[in-house]
């Protein structure tokens, strides 16, 4: 078997079909778990647009994002009035809690001082609402970077130190509404107050309402955020992140930072619970409150999942998988897959981290068991998977052509998936997440080995 | 019928819109929003520049160059030129089809980018773009390449122009550039223009193989979304009309290059291609007028038309029995759909001919467009090509080259002469001509350019219409205001809508959304008895 190999595309001239977006689509994503935010983006429309209806082909749901409308006489001078005016407009129309400004890579190129900008405005109408900017150029980083790289530009504008309270930061990356809901849910298990940032979890997958709100409701409130400077620790989600918004929590305001794998699988999702359990004995230290416990449910739900492990264990053992997403994400299903007997034989990302297979040897895949590819495309993605012929491929929609194309079944995970119906709902964590994602390989295999069946058995 | 309040009058909604605006804002909006009067439709603002902060449906200059128009030549590769979004959002996004297996090459499934990185922004993209190239070429063997300048590359000041010249020369194949930078122009309308001037200057009349057929034509401004050339084509097929180009969709280069020995061009999409039109007719001779395949008896119209142009009884006779025979399929289907849906309302908010086509099919279900507009069309588009002339010219039109064409030395062969197109004329045969959306609309409807989501909104929830057309940005909003919405960019996965197959579709559609009944679920029991 081969080593673990980089395919570096910067060194390539060209995408072919591109297995990452740009960095202001990241940067809406996490301004969208913000309570009352309207995302703005500083640059031409047209980015804008493409990036509002691709995020909304994804989720569904409706997905504001306003623009700063560069002509051609702004990118020669600037977009100065541009943004003042947008501001201006959105705040009449909408009266949002927050802005969240990010760039597109015109205005990046022509190095428009965003921050000087902006404090001119905020200077001039003190009554504004809070407005938060971050950089996002995309010719330095993807979707994923932008969507970190706001997280930290949200705590940097809002943190404050002080006093220590007993919530715990809860940092979770990039991961879908459905998952930031059952995030939630095992943090209360524990009785510890939390503060999630970001919280698309009601934002981006909302009830059917009788009465229309135009900034859905739903989100973390930026007055809470305020408080992240305070909390007992900061558990930061995702294994390939070097530093990470929680590195500048620590750094900044002394809050002890926990970075977990993404839960996915048993042993993933165990040390997150034993981080959660650690922080809420330190939240509880000096109360009369009795050292946690593991919720029944959560143990229950383990249960199951090791039980449903037994069960498929032999449709699924041996069998060999491509992975293929958002860093984290990969290295998380990776890891889940090792659990339960797959062989992940490519784990790939568009993304580039120089971390993927470092933090595949921390989850403890063999060495030389796989190969990762970052910064890859779906043209190398695909070619790599025709010549290694996996039995099953875990990965976005994107990834259907080279599914299609190879007869290997699809089992789709993360962003974009947009061919299917509740992307959004789509749970990759936690026992639940994984008992689902466990189910849905087991059938997926089970599928394929039916349909391509001579017999054409209906009895398993 | 529905047991609703009388509909508050259009002007003092128009009122109220604007007064939520602040003074400037609410001036300039003033403009876009009017109530019609068909007689005489009023001066309307259009292709001006959205103000930054008022939530657009629009896209770029690149969006319609690239997406709209070139994306669909399915044998040739198209290289976006800039950093990784633009190229990934456009990549088979707009749902626009093609043909495979008919031993043509097809790449629409294909996004190649440059995916420039800092060094490049830094010190320049075109020998990246070069090899982007041949790598394309050694991968594929396209037809042809065409190179899309985003917006950072207009900065940099990357001459795609250049690579292009020296690339076709090097591969041997033709390769072509368009600088189509998102910033330039006020919409996906400026690239329509720049991609018709780079098709026609780069592409059209490079084949002069004969057409041999006696009547054959090019569609402009059809791109295929959902299939819907498909449904035409098979119309045209069984009525022996001859298919050259679409302009583009389902269609490969070389029936584009060979485009301009067709006898007649007829226009479907009059904003993002009769540009196209006018300089074949100037360099070739090839007349055109408008037709409407969206809508059966839309379609019925624009096939006799063809018909009269050919002025030929055989084929007159043909297209007779093919509208015969297909009408006979549609009526049953649209005399019991409109049993439900006559007098329903719709409002129709996209892009820059689709909102006025599709009134024809609500209309032939008995259903009445209270409220339209278009995303990126111009005055002409809403008041009929009369007012040309007195369209004023600023900045961000200016911008975008317009070609001058003259008849060309040895290929310009008018296909009627002026008395015959004088006699015609007299007949009451219209060239060249399109009366817009305002003039087909009823009296006191809305007419609404460039709509605001803000506006969309207020709009909803004022009228509530029985069903709202636009796109997926809105699609979602529009939807948890409990109305249902038909996406008419990229037909909600659905379609073909145009000739008579796609009209079937279309009015089953509409049905089965405004009969839908999940609404009625959004309310818990325990919610409705304390309400
Ligand atoms: S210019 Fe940059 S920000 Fe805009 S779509 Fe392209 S990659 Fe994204
Ligand atoms: S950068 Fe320019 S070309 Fe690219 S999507 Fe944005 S507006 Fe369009």
């Amino acid at each position: 078997m081969s080593l673990p190999i980089a395919v570096p595309s910067s060194k390539r001239p060209a995408a072919t079909n591109s297995c990452r977006v740009c960095a202001p689509l990241g940067s809406v994503l996490a301004f969208r778990g913000l309570r009352g935010c309207m995302p703005l983006i500083h640059g031409s429309q047209g980015c804008a647009t493409y990036i509002r209806r691709y995020l909304i082909s994804h989720f569904r749901e409706p997905m504001d994002v306003a623009s700063t409308s560069f002509d051609e006489s702004a990118t020669i001078f600037g977009g100065q009035s541009n943004l003042a005016a947008a501001i201006k407009n959105l705040v009449r129309q909408y009266s949002p809690e927050v802005i969240g400004v990010c760039t597109t890579c015109l205005a990046e190129t022509i190095g428009e001082d965003t921050v000087g900008i902006l404090r001119e405005i905020t200077t001039a109408d003190p009554d504004l609402p809070p407005i938060i900017h971050v950089a996002t150029p995309s010719f330095k980083g993807c979707q994923y970077r932008g969507f970190h790289d706001t997280v930290e530009a949200i705590l940097r504008a809002t943190a404050r130190g002080g006093e220590r309270l007993p919530h715990v930061n809860l940092l979770p990356g990039p991961v879908s509404p459905a998952d930031l809901r059952h995030l939630r849910e095992i943090v209360a298990a524990f009785d510890l107050p939390l503060l999630m940032l970001p919280d698309y979890s009601e934002t981006l997958d909302g009830p059917s309402l009788a009465s229309y709100a135009p900034i859905p409701e739903g989100g973390t409130p930026l007055a809470e955020v305020a408080d992240a400077g305070r909390a007992t620790g900061t558990l930061q989600l995702g294994a390939t992140l070097a530093d990470g918004p929680g590195a500048y929590l620590e750094r900044e305001h002394g809050v002890p930072l926990v970075k977990a794998s993404l839960p996915i699988g048993v042993r993933a999702t165990d040390a997150v619970l034993e981080s959660l359990a650690a922080f809420a004995m330190e939240s509880a230290a000096g109360t009369s409150a009795s050292a946690p416990i593991t919720p029944a449910w959560l143990s229950a739900e383990r249960g199951r999942l090791v039980d449903a492990y037994v069960d498929g264990h032999k449709y699924v053992s041996g069998k060999r998988v491509a992975v293929v997403g958002d860093p984290d994400l990969a290295v998380g299903v990776a890891g889940f897959c090792a659990e339960i007997g797959l062989v992940p034989v490519l784990v790939a990302s568009g993304a580039l981290t120089h971390r993927m297979a470092t933090a595949l040897d921390l989850l403890g895949l063999a060495p030389g068991s796989f190969e990762v590819m970052e910064d890859a495309d779906y043209d190398s993605i695909g070619r790599r998977v025709a010549e290694l012929k996996p039995d099953l491929i875990l990965g976005p929609s994107k990834a259907y052509p080279t599914s299609r194309a190879l007869g290997i079944p699809l089992v789709r995970i993360g962003f974009p998936v947009h061919d299917r119906i509740g992307a959004g709902r789509i749970l990759h964590l936690g026992y639940r997440g994984t008992q689902r994602l466990f189910d849905e390989v087991a059938n997926a295999l089970l599928d394929h080995q039916q349909d391509s069946s001579e017999m054409g058995y209906a009895y398993q | 019928m529905s047991e609703r309040e009388p509909i508050p009058s259009p002007e003092a909604f128009r009122d109220e819109v604007v007064k939520s605006y602040s003074g400037k804002v609410a001036k300039k909006r003033a403009k876009h929003i009017l109530v019609n009067d068909p007689e005489v439709p009023a001066e309307i603002e259009a292709n001006v520049r959205t103000i930054p902060g008022i939530i657009s449906q629009r896209g770029c200059c690149y969006a319609g160059c690239k997406g709209v128009v070139m994306g669909p030549i399915k044998d040739m590769v198209h290289i976006v030129h800039g950093p990784i979004g633009c190229s990934y959002y456009a990549w088979l996004s707009r749902r626009n089809q093609a043909a495979t297996g008919d031993g043509i090459a097809n790449f629409i499934h294909y996004a190649f980018s440059t995916d420039m990185q800092e060094e490049d922004i830094v010190f320049g993209g075109e020998k990246k773009l070069a090899q982007a190239c041949r790598e394309a070429y050694a991968l594929l063997k396209p037809t042809a390449i065409g190179l899309y300048s985003t917006c950072p590359v207009g900065l940099i000041g990357d001459d795609v122009h250049a690579v292009a010249r020296q690339m076709k020369e090097e591969l041997g194949i033709n390769v072509f550039g368009f600088s189509c930078e998102g910033y330039k122009g006020v919409s996906q309308s400026a690239g329509h223009h720049i991609a018709n001037n780079g098709l026609f200057k780069n592409v059209v009349g490079e084949n002069d193989t004969p057409v041999d057929h006696p009547f054959s034509i090019n569609l402009l401004g059809e791109y295929n979304i959902g299939g819907d050339a498909f449904e035409i084509e098979r119309i045209l097929d069984l009525c022996g009309i001859h298919l050259v180009a679409t302009f583009s969709g389902n269609v490969k280069y070389d029936d584009i290059a060979q485009s301009h020995n067709a006898k007649l061009n007829v226009v479907m999409c009059h904003r993002s291609i009769n540009y196209m039109a006018e300089m074949m007719e100037s360099k070739f001779g090839i007349p055109w007028f408008k037709v409407n395949f969206i809508g059966a008896d839309s379609t019925a119209k624009s096939l006799r038309k063809i018909a009269e142009y050919f002025g030929n009884e055989d084929l007159t006779a043909r297209v007779e029995e093919v509208i015969a025979d297909e009408l006979a399929k549609v009526v049953s289907v649209r005399a019991d759909v409109a049993s439900r849906l006559s007098g329903k309302t719709a409002m129709l908010f996209v892009g820059g001919s689709r909102a006025h086509h599709y009134q024809d099919l609500f209309s032939e279900v008995g259903m009445t467009s209270v409220a339209a507009g278009y995303e990126f069309a111009h005055r002409d588009d809403y008041e009929g090509r009369r007012v040309l002339p007195s369209i004023k010219v600023d900045a961000d039109t200016r911008n975008i080259e317009e070609l001058h064409i003259t008849a060309d030395d040895t290929r310009y062969a008018p296909r009627r002469t002026p008395e015959e197109i004088a006699a015609a004329e007299k007949r009451g045969f219209n060239w060249r001509d399109y009366d817009g959306m305002m003039s087909q609309m009823k009296k006191g409807t809305l007419v609404i350019d460039d709509i605001s989501h803000f506006e969309m909104e207020k709009l909803i929830a004022t009228y509530k219409p029985d069903i709202f057309c636009s796109g997926i940005k809105d699609k979602y909003v529009v939807e948890k205001m409990g109305v249902p919405c038909k996406q008419l960019h990229s037909y909600d996965y659905g379609g073909p809508y145009a000739g008579f197959i796609g009209a079937t579709n279309f009015y089953q559609e509409i049905d089965r959304m405004i009969g839908k009944r999940i609404s009625k679920l959004i309310t818990p029991p325990w919610k409705k008895q304390s309400a």
